[in-house]
């Protein structure tokens, strides 16, 4: 067993005994701890939840990598201005009226406000779009204990399951929430190690998101000189040009705003008040992760084109060989790494002069590396591993919860069985859970081939369903029932239609005006408006007590109109 | 809150939203890709400014809107004298 093989089992070991530690002091025996963990979290501590909530196995260990390899630089910015600029749109325009309105799920947001059948439009999305998501996440578990502790990645999900089993089921929200908390202290920390050590190392300057600043002349010229598009510069790609970068940070941002585990989050805030505080600690602890992301992509992306375009292939440092091993490095296309014009090294170029490319790197590997590229130590290494799988189990744990809560709550005790006990409700969300978690380790063990992609997509989705619906319901007293189930159902058809058929694994079609897959959730989202809004003209109004409601719902203080609907329950 | 002071306290929020969203969109969809180009003319500390933008200045505007927005609703709540929050958590 190597050194990095001991310290990251240290590192898991521990971490993972904390969270079963506060999975047990914090569990629960009822329905409103469970699925909101009592609406009573301190604002700091439920920003960090949404934080771990929010930031999955994708931000942490892909978009750096994403940013600096798939992406070259610039056209990388949609993930970072996209997956922050969403939370302005839920902080302003829906935490503290979600809030309000009390409730535990989204669905029961949407049933309440508008109809039993937008009701179930929502559940079904909720459920779909949150095992998409679970799905990558349980995947994301399995890469990490097959590349740092060599098992088989069907034994990595099954401890992933697990110990998300013990903390979500026993605990609920409350456990769930807590837990994150510990989760988001180990990412962050497991994150920003590496960058400040080769922040200060390279630039002298142990603030990373200055310190690239420096290297960033160096870099464009480097890139130019090997035939690839300077880093810095917009619109190198015509495949993101300004139309399509316009599109695709749209449809983050909308779909942020529209994702049912995160808006679910500010339900467990103590007060309107403490919601819009949530909102403040959860793009401060989002921020600082994406606000280093882009450090880590210059520095590694420098480091990656000097030393394989200048070190003889016997003689590159370890983590070179380390992820050809696992075929995370590889020649182009996938094939075997070869040294083809013979100058003794794997050059890594955009095919400048007569130097062919003779390396593709996966972009999972750059995070990962970054402690071996900045030449630390092997203990920094398995925090990293174990940072990685924390902001995968946090993620993955929150869409369970929201599965869970839109079957038992939504379906079961509003549909099925309204009589049912606290205890009644409390099983059937337990089983859903369990069931869940089930159905997640399968996927995470056969992820569908197309699970990379879906989730990406999943934005342009919640984009076009939730988010104008949410916005209408909350501001637009006359939105009707019949308007938002037309709209979210033709936002959702259309974008998935188009989904369908530009995607290269469906039909590959070349779409309009050049749009990908992942900005057309944009303009479904302003298809769902449009629709809300004219069938909301000539369909029958809320009830006069609806929009009583939703006046009050502005204001602060608790009237007894307010009062009465909470109680209805 | 009698309805006068409710209209008053609905425009102020309105307002506010509307200033802070112009910026939101202001920073990101304008500094950060329509008026990149012109913007990466200038530099600072080594960054092309419409990149820095787009990969730092967007995400530090976004962090100060919220708070504003949460410092500002507080004012709000305060100069209406509806800053008694009420702490209960929702149950059924």
């Amino acid at each position: 067993m190597s050194d990095i093989q001991i310290w990251t089992l240290v590192f898991v070991g521990i971490t993972f005994s904390f969270y079963i530690y506060i999975a047990y002091a914090s569990r629960v025996s009822s329905t409103a701890d469970f699925y909101v963990a009592g609406g009573g979290i301190p604002a700091p501590a439920n920003g960090a939840a949404i934080a771990a909530d929010w930031m999955s196995a994708a931000s942490f260990i892909s978009m750096a990598g994403i940013i600096a390899l798939a992406y070259n630089g610039y056209a990388g910015s949609v993930f970072l201005m996209g997956w922050t600029g969403g939370y302005v749109l839920l902080a302003l325009l829906l935490a503290p009226y979600l809030r309000k309105f009390g409730k535990f799920t989204l669905p029961e947001f949407v049933g309440d406000r508008y109809s039993e059948t937008a009701r179930l439009v929502a559940v079904l999305s909720a459920i779909v779009i949150s095992f998409v998501y679970v799905a990558g996440q349980m995947g994301g578990v399995g890469v990490v204990f097959t590349r740092f502790l060599g098992v088989s990645p069907t034994v990595g999900v099954l401890i992933g399951m697990a110990i998300v089993f013990f903390y979500a089921v026993l605990g609920g929200m409350k456990g769930i929430t807590w837990t994150q908390v510990a989760q988001y202290s180990v990412l962050i920390v497991a994150y920003l190690i590496p960058a400040v050590a080769v922040s200060a190392s390279v630039t002298g300057n142990p603030l990373p998101q200055i310190g690239f600043g420096q290297i960033l002349g160096e870099l464009d010229e480097l890139q130019r000189a090997l035939g690839f598009e300077a880093f810095t510069e917009a619109f190198t790609d015509p495949r993101y040009g300004m139309q399509n970068m316009l599109l695709i940070t749209a449809a983050l941002m909308f779909g942020t705003a529209g994702l049912p585990h995160v808006i679910v989050r500010f339900y467990t805030a103590k007060s309107v008040r403490a919601a819009r505080y949530s909102a403040v600690w959860a793009i401060v602890f989002i921020g600082l992760l994406y606000l280093t992301a882009p450090a880590v992509a210059s520095f590694s992306k420098l480091e990656i084109l000097d030393s394989l375009n200048t070190t003889p292939s016997g003689e590159l440092p370890g983590w070179f060989s380390t992820w050809a091993d696992v075929d995370l490095i590889t020649g182009p296309d996938g094939a075997p790494l070869e040294d083809l014009n013979g100058d003794g090294m794997f050059n890594y170029t955009g095919g400048a002069g007569d130097i062919a490319n003779e390396v593709a790197i996966n972009n999972d590997i750059l995070v990962l590396a970054s402690p071996e590229i900045a030449g630390l130590p092997a203990p920094l290494v398995g925090l990293v591993a174990a940072g990685a799988l924390a902001a995968a189990l946090s993620t993955a744990s929150g869409l369970l919860l929201v599965i869970s809560s839109s079957v038992a709550n939504d379906v079961y005790y509003k549909r099925v069985n309204p009589g049912a006990t606290e205890k009644q409700q409390l099983l059937v969300g337990r089983i859903t859970m369990g069931f869940a978690i089930l159905v997640a380790g399968y996927l995470g063990i056969n992820p569908p081939g197309f699970v990379g992609e879906v989730v990406a997509l999943a934005f342009g989705l919640a984009a076009a369903s939730f988010f104008p619906i949410l916005v209408l319901g909350i501001f637009w007293k006359k939105a009707t029932a019949m308007g938002a189930a037309a709209g979210m159902i033709a936002g959702l058809t259309f974008t998935l239609a188009y989904m369908i058929w530009t995607l290269e694994i469906y039909f590959g079609g070349a779409g309009i005006a050049g749009i990908p897959p992942t900005g057309i959730g944009t303009i479904g989202m302003l298809v769902n408006f449009a629709v809300t809004i004219v069938v909301s003209q000539f369909t029958p109004k809320p009830s006069e007590r609806m929009q009583a409601l939703v006046e009050e719902v502005r204001y602060p203080g608790r009237t007894k109109l307010v009062e009465e609907h909470l109680k209805e329950g | 809150m009698n309805p006068d002071d409710r209209q008053a306290y609905w425009r102020a929020n309105l307002r506010l939203m509307a200033t802070l969203l112009a910026v939101w969109a202001l920073v990101s969809f304008g500094a950060g890709i329509i008026f990149v180009d012109q913007l990466n003319e200038f530099s600072i500390m080594g960054f092309p400014l419409g990149f820095w933008f787009a990969q730092q200045g967007s995400i530090l505007v976004f962090i100060a809107l919220i708070v504003i927005y949460a410092v500002r609703m507080d004012a709000l709540d305060k100069k209406f004298g509806a800053d008694d929050y009420e702490e209960g958590g929702v149950s059924h």
